[in-house]
């Protein structure tokens, strides 16, 4: 009995210490000196401040932006320290109803017939930084008459947006959220909300 | 479906074999002790290490003295878990200035990790401290992947053996292969991963001003250094609520597609590990070949599915070509069902979409694939150990066809290894099945479902398939931190593990001390395609027999509620 004990604790001991201490400390050393930007969230400032991260997707209301998908993400959405999905089961009628809203509310706002199925489901994080990028055309006339510029300009700001798939196979083509309605902000500045 | 989603997923189910394959070696050669290119820097490491810690790494232990080893150092593991999550609250290294988890949380998560399954009944960004989250879950990380590749090494001893006694020594198995093969590996997939994305920090978080003027607190943790060993030690558990869904974990398709191989190359290099040190190279093939058939076809299956109309989508005139609730729009139907299948076919539980929300055959094929035991590949070396189990029964069955005693790898199978054989496989309905049938009569289990009807006994079905299958995903509507719910998910947990774990074990001891026999004209040729067939039969006809019954209830019935579904909703 007494010849498992010590293997059992000292092992247990020095495990602890370098697999719980040595390892993760060592990693993140490593990755502050060498990728001190993603290491600490791939935060992207503006002018100082931090708006967001380039990996977590943000909620976007007001017209002149690309909306977010909707989220089930905290009690409002995206919120970005209590991740979930809606594990709504395909049939549940909550589920439906939602949907059935979503696409209500996506048709009055934008002059779409056949709505992506994106811009009504859930993700599983619930921060989900991008949408696909017909969601992001269905939005471009919306985006442009509430900046007053022409439709074509704001299309190709969205689709100089357009990530393909990786090495052509790997994921789905997409267009990330926040990085583009920063990159409208920038091309038509006049479109920019007022300040709070 | 497209061309594309079928190469991503062709490509990475090949990707995990491939690599599998010399890992394999490797990990063999660190079972068996053979010269390795790390020994320059480990072996001092190790004669430190053994002798602080009184191991003698030489003395061949019987079956016996393994299991006790084995269940003496994960006692110990459970207990200091268990400590440190409940004294959390006091503890260093906690910015985010969590309290103690509740007594039946940390009993839950103490054997989740233990267990190498890693269920959570947490959310992880609202629950756990940087301290716990380092000290004790991710040590247990590569301690439980450990534990279950030394059962493997001593599997392979036992058939090997020529009228032997001992199967190896615990203590030498789990640190080698802890120095060896799942720190390294971890050191270097973990460095990719922040370079693709994965934050790896001590703070607790960021605070963000959205461009619509709303504030953001943005969740942060030393995730790359876990991530790594969550899927290479086939753990599952994640930093974050929604696991891998999180765009912390999973960044973008080249984090995912890492992940994802991840999450089984080392379950399959511990089948060809078993394979090279039980000097069976050609019957371990026809056992990969018989898990990477089912695989396939299972991932195949949930691309088809998610591909398929969702009701709530077509009534509201969406298009409805891929099922995308619980979805991320980077990762979209293939990554999604690829790891769908992945993750439950390797005990790994982690997740990129959420598993609630596919539709009901998608459910049915991720609970089949736990239910079968977790042996496509399954866990570091339990996989192999469950799988090496179904061969036995396969030849078993084949011996009652011709009336001969039967044979594996040159071993005479008799009544005490197929008693055993059958006890690791009827454990699994018995705490899948039993522990589900009294949550369903139960009110105060009830209460933590979400969804209605037959989805909602899913949800019950699903966790305690999980748990009992050391899987750790969920249909995660269910609120399992209660009670009830975490009390006996942590049986289910137990039974999954350490019973089939000591019955394999007991095989190991009875095959080594049986002679060594060379094969006749009248054995059974275990290497052929005839007997992938024949074990793939086995291993669904087992799983089918079992089970069928409870998912006909659940995912079964809610499938064929569709086509009314649907035509109400066109």
């Amino acid at each position: 009995m007494l010849a498992l004990v010590r293997p059992a604790l000292a092992s247990m001991g020095l495990f602890t210490v370098l697999l719980g201490l040595a390892y993760p400390l060592a990693i993140t050393g490593v990755a502050q000196g060498a990728f001190p930007h993603q290491a600490n969230g791939s935060v992207i400032r503006v002018g100082g401040k931090v708006v967001g991260s380039e990996l977590i997707g943000q909620s976007f209301a007001q017209p002149q932006y690309l909306h977010s998908r909707p989220s089930a993400a905290g009690s409002n959405g995206y919120d970005a320290s209590a991740s979930s999905g809606s594990n709504l089961g395909p049939l549940n009628a909550d589920l439906a109803k939602r949907i059935g809203e979503g696409a209500a509310a996506i048709r009055q706002e934008d002059d779409v017939t056949v709505v992506p199925a994106d811009a009504v489901t859930t993700s599983g994080s619930g921060l989900d930084p991008h949408i696909s990028p017909e969601n992001a055309k269905m939005q471009v006339a919306r985006i442009a008459a509430a900046r007053r510029v022409s439709a074509a300009q704001v299309k190709a700001v969205v689709d100089r947006h357009v990530e393909d798939r990786t090495l052509g196979i790997l994921g789905q083509p997409r267009v990330n959220v926040l990085e583009t309605n920063l990159a409208l902000d920038a091309a038509f500045p006049k479109g920019r909300p007022p300040a709070r | 479906m497209n061309w594309q989603g079928w190469a991503e997923i062709a490509l990475t189910l090949a990707l995990a074999v491939g690599l599998g394959w010399p890992l394999g070696i490797y990990m063999s050669r660190v079972w068996n002790g053979d010269r390795t290119w790390l020994d320059p820097v480990l072996k001092p490491v190790e004669k430190v290490f053994y002798g602080a810690c009184g191991i003698h790494p030489n003395k061949n232990q019987g079956w016996l003295g393994y299991a006790a080893a084995l269940l003496a150092f994960n006692a110990v593991g459970f207990a200091l878990v268990y400590a440190v999550l409940r004294l959390q609250g006091v503890l260093p290294l906690n910015p985010q200035g969590f309290g103690p988890l509740s007594e039946h949380l940390a009993f839950n998560t103490a054997v989740s990790f233990v267990t190498n399954t890693n269920w959570q009944s947490y959310g992880g960004e609202t629950t756990v401290s940087t301290l716990s989250q380092m000290l004790v879950l991710t040590v247990q990380n590569f301690l439980s992947a450990a534990t279950g590749a030394a059962v493997a090494a001593a599997l392979a001893r036992g058939f090997i053996a020529n009228r032997g006694e001992g199967i190896g020594n615990f203590w030498a198995d789990v640190t080698r292969t802890t120095l060896w093969v799942l720190l390294p590996l971890s050191i270097l997939v973990a460095v990719v991963f922040v370079a693709l994305g994965v934050p790896q920090t001590l703070s607790a978080s960021v605070m963000a001003t959205t461009l619509e003027g709303g504030e953001q607190k943005i969740s942060l943790f030393a995730t790359a250094s876990q991530l790594a060993i969550k899927q290479l030690g086939i753990n599952g558990g994640g930093i974050f609520n929604v696991n891998s869904a999180h765009p912390f974990e999973g960044p973008n398709p080249a984090a995912n597609f890492i992940a994802c191989v991840s999450i089984n190359v080392l379950g399959w290099a511990a089948f060809f590990a078993f394979g090279r040190s039980a000097l069976a190279r050609k019957d371990v093939r026809a056992l990969v070949a018989a898990a990477a058939i089912i695989l396939s076809a299972g991932a195949a299956a949930i691309y088809w599915t998610e591909t398929q109309p969702a009701p709530a989508l077509v009534a509201a005139g969406v298009d409805a070509s891929v099922n995308m609730e619980g979805k991320e729009v980077r990762f979209g139907a293939p990554s999604s069902a690829v790891w769908a299948a992945v993750t439950t076919g390797a005990s790994n539980g982690s997740v990129n979409s959420m598993h609630a929300s596919y539709m009901p055959l998608g459910g049915a094929v991720q609970m089949f694939f736990m239910q079968l035991g977790e042996i496509l590949p399954g866990g570091i070396g339990t996989g192999l150990a469950s799988m090496v189990v179904m061969a036995i029964l396969a030849v078993f069955v084949a011996g009652l066809m011709v009336g001969r005693t039967p044979e594996f790898m040159g071993k005479k199978i008799e009544a005490r290894e197929v008693k055993l054989a059958m006890l690791v496989v009827l454990v699994l309905p018995l705490s899948m099945l039993g522990f589900s049938a009294i949550a369903a009569a139960l009110p105060e289990a009830l209460k933590g479902l979400l969804n209605p009807g037959p989805h909602g006994l899913s949800e019950i079905l699903y966790a305690y398939t999980s748990a009992t299958a050391n899987n750790g995903s969920a249909f995660a509507g269910l609120t399992a931190n209660a009670p009830w719910w975490d009390t006996t998910l942590g049986f289910a947990m137990l039974l999954g593990r350490f019973p089939g774990i000591v019955a394999v074990l007991a095989i190991a001891g009875a095959l080594a001390a049986k002679p060594k026999l060379a094969p006749t004209a009248g054995t059974l040729p275990t290497d052929s395609g005839q007997f992938v067939g024949l074990l793939i039969g086995v291993i669904l006809i087992l799983g089918g027999l079992q089970f069928f019954p409870a998912l006909a209830l659940g995912p079964i019935v809610e499938h064929f509620q569709l086509p009314a579904a649907l035509a109400a909703a066109r």
